[in-house]
């Protein structure tokens, strides 16, 4: 392959009509199959189960949930690094499967959880953060260093740094540097996956104000994959809630937060611990333990736990509705009219 | 009066490494009452983890320690002989780790693992110990606990194991509870089950806590006392109220800001504080927070930096006085809102 004038204009998707998400994802599902022996019938596992979000330009949605609720495996489908087994992912409009895995890494970017492993040991700052760029075959040798210490300095990253490895970073200096290598491509979204619980609170701090001032600067788009509930607070517009592979609530922060539907997203929020010295450990109304996702309940997966459940909740799984703006899968909420899913 | 479980002065751990000695912890004071929760806040490589094995005499061969005073109840630790310890430990003070994954031994079932502490202690045969496990399986809220104990601790969740491991800390009825980051590798909401059984259990039998963790929210919802540890030092110490409404020291200032408070910051700036930590190997002189404080006086440089008491119980290790410290937290608060 030739090498790409040194710029990092982008070969533009085919247009589409209307405006349009810069992100969306259409009843997306993956499913795994899982084997505990060789012999043993492989089960299906779930994963993500019939997922639709639109994202905005400039957004940040926060993913929500406990482990094993398919946040991972959601966020490597809208890097393109897994297909889904049923439903497809737009990005500006286009989806996903229809172009190259290249043009789609130069439009979405991941930010991983533990800078520890998610950089080259023995690598510099400086080839680490031109990678992307090589890879790419955008510009010459000269133009990458140069697009390099532009991008570590957007980063807050001192200059004489470009030469060490990261073993001679400190956990936020890592981050900055993943951080930066996600940005070298000037990619339209990133993906965080949980960007900040390896670090320290100072350390957190100075990372999602970053993470803040690239936003503004850059006219980013995030998704936030998260448990940290004072986070998702701070940094988030939207909030999607994600329990065993569904969206079980998705709608704007302000109203999730204020006003949370699901009784699941009621207890998550209800085991949010405020730095508040006023108020004692919450009471949390959640039974049992986290359902195995290889055989989950029937109905409503969350029923066994939930402090609120009917007759019908293991029965018939809830279509989702329209409450107040926010997007919820419960039976306390029926569908206005009829088009109810049929149950599975 | 309220009896002192624990009461260390001047406990200082220094450790040999290839480039020098690492002063890790030097020179804290602190207490905990019967029946009360004293947290150590701090980021990573401040000391407290280090104070805990301290604590427990389960420090790493390279580390050596010191102290003017250290006492659980009326015995000393610091004559205590090896084997006494080893008595101690487990039966009057117990400890909790941060990974219920790796603090389990794989190949024995949970309930012989129970049962091995109390028998071991001498507290009982095989039988009695099997009926402790089984009551403490209750307590810490494990239901169908008869048929946990024949389990393997990979048949169990993260959250299932660490209440083993508290049940286990309890087995002896132990005066003092150390649990080192206990929910860090939970989930938020399991988190809070825990939290709840422990501090519940706690009341009902009276038993001293240290918590350490870097966890603000769990700090305010659980800590009757709070130490704020920075480079091996305790900068400041006071009731939860007193460091989460009125901090004094510039370092617990930056934290308290540093945090995303629901409500307050959405979408704002987060305080921050710049630099970082500096290296405790070699000679370490003065204020250990200078080079990342923004009121830096020249006393700051050199020698101990003498605590200044508002009350008995609150105390800061820092040269500015309570009013020119109250003034430096309201510019923080006011540069945060703008």
């Amino acid at each position: 392959m030739s090498i790409q004038p040194a710029t990092l204009q982008r070969q533009p998707f085919a247009p589409v009509a209307g405006e349009v998400p810069v992100l969306e994802c259409r009843d997306v599902s993956r499913n795994f199959l899982v084997g505990k022996g060789l012999f043993s019938e492989k089960k299906t596992l779930r994963a993500v189960q019939n997922v639709s979000l639109t994202v905005r330009r400039g957004e940040v949605l926060a993913v929500v949930g406990e482990s094993g609720c398919g946040k991972t495996t959601l966020a490597k489908m809208l890097l393109g690094l897994l297909q889904p087994s049923s439903g497809e992912i737009f990005i500006e409009g286009t989806p996903i499967n229809d172009v190259d895995i290249r043009a789609v890494a130069r439009r979405v970017q991941p930010v991983f959880q533990d800078p520890y492993s998610s950089l080259n040991p023995r690598k510099t700052i400086a080839q680490i953060v031109g990678l992307p760029l090589a890879v790419h075959k955008i510009g010459d040798k000269e133009w990458r260093q140069k697009r390099v210490e532009e991008v570590l300095q957007m980063c807050e990253m001192p200059k004489r740094l470009v030469n060490q490895y990261p073993s001679q970073l400190s956990g936020g200096q890592r981050q900055r540097v993943a951080i930066a290598r996600a940005l070298v491509m000037k990619p339209e979204i990133l993906i965080c996956d949980e960007p900040t619980s390896a670090l320290d609170v100072s350390v957190q701090a100075h990372i999602l104000n970053l993470l803040q001032d690239l936003r503004d600067e850059l006219n980013l788009t995030y998704v936030f994959i998260s448990h940290n509930l004072a986070v998702v607070e701070h940094l988030a517009d939207t909030v999607a809630v994600m329990y065993l592979g569904r969206l079980i609530e998705y709608g704007p922060k302000d109203d999730i937060f204020n006003n949370p539907k699901h009784p699941y997203t009621q207890a998550l929020l209800d085991s949010f611990l405020t730095p508040d010295p006023t108020k004692d450990i919450p009471e949390i109304a959640l039974g049992r333990g986290f359902p195995n996702p290889l055989e989950p309940p029937t109905g409503c997966a969350f029923h066994p736990r939930c402090a609120k459940v009917m007759a019908q909740c293991s029965q018939t799984r809830p279509g989702q509705t329209s409450v107040q703006g926010i997007k919820v899968e419960c039976h306390l909420y029926p569908p206005v009219g009829a088009g109810q899913k049929a149950a599975e | 009066m309220t009896n002192k479980v624990l009461d260390v002065k001047n406990l200082t751990v220094d450790i040999d490494v290839p480039a020098g000695t690492l002063h890790a912890v030097s020179g804290i004071d602190f207490y905990v009452n019967e029946g009360e929760t004293l947290c150590i806040v701090g980021e990573s490589g401040c000391g407290k983890s280090i104070t805990a094995l301290a604590i427990m005499d389960i420090l790493p061969r390279k580390a050596k320690l010191k102290a003017d005073r250290m006492q659980l109840q009326h015995r000393d630790l610091l004559t205590l002989p090896k084997d006494e310890f080893a008595r101690l430990r487990g039966d009057r003070m117990a400890m909790i780790f941060q990974d219920p994954m790796t603090s389990l031994n794989p190949v024995y079932r949970v309930g012989d693992q129970l049962e091995e502490v109390y028998i071991q202690h001498g507290k009982g045969g095989r039988k009695e110990a099997s009926e402790r496990a089984e009551f403490l399986l209750d307590k810490v809220g494990i239901t169908a606990a008869k048929s946990r104990l024949i389990q393997y601790p990979h048949q169990l969740s993260g959250g299932l194991r660490q209440r083993i491991m508290i049940a286990m800390a309890l087995m002896c009825d132990p005066e003092l509870i150390i649990a080192d980051e206990p929910t860090t590798a939970l989930d938020v909401t399991i988190q809070a089950q825990i939290l709840n059984t422990l501090h519940g259990l706690q009341r009902e039998f009276n038993t001293a806590m240290i918590l350490i963790t870097h966890d603000l929210g769990v700090v305010a919802r659980v800590a009757d006392r709070v130490a704020v540890m920075y480079a091996g030092k305790i900068v400041e110490q006071g009731t939860a109220m007193e460091i989460f409404t009125q901090p004094n020291h510039p370092y617990t200032q930056g934290l308290m800001a540093c945090i995303p408070q629901p409500g307050k910051t959405g979408h704002g700036r987060l305080g921050s504080i710049p630099g970082i930590v500096p290296s405790l190997v070699g000679d370490i002189d003065g204020c250990l927070f200078r080079n990342r404080c923004a009121s830096i006086r020249p006393q700051c440089e050199k020698g101990e930096i003498p605590i200044q008491y508002l009350n008995e119980g609150h105390g800061y290790r820092c040269v500015l006085s309570v009013e020119e410290s109250a003034k430096r937290a309201q510019v923080d608060t006011l540069s945060e809102a703008s």
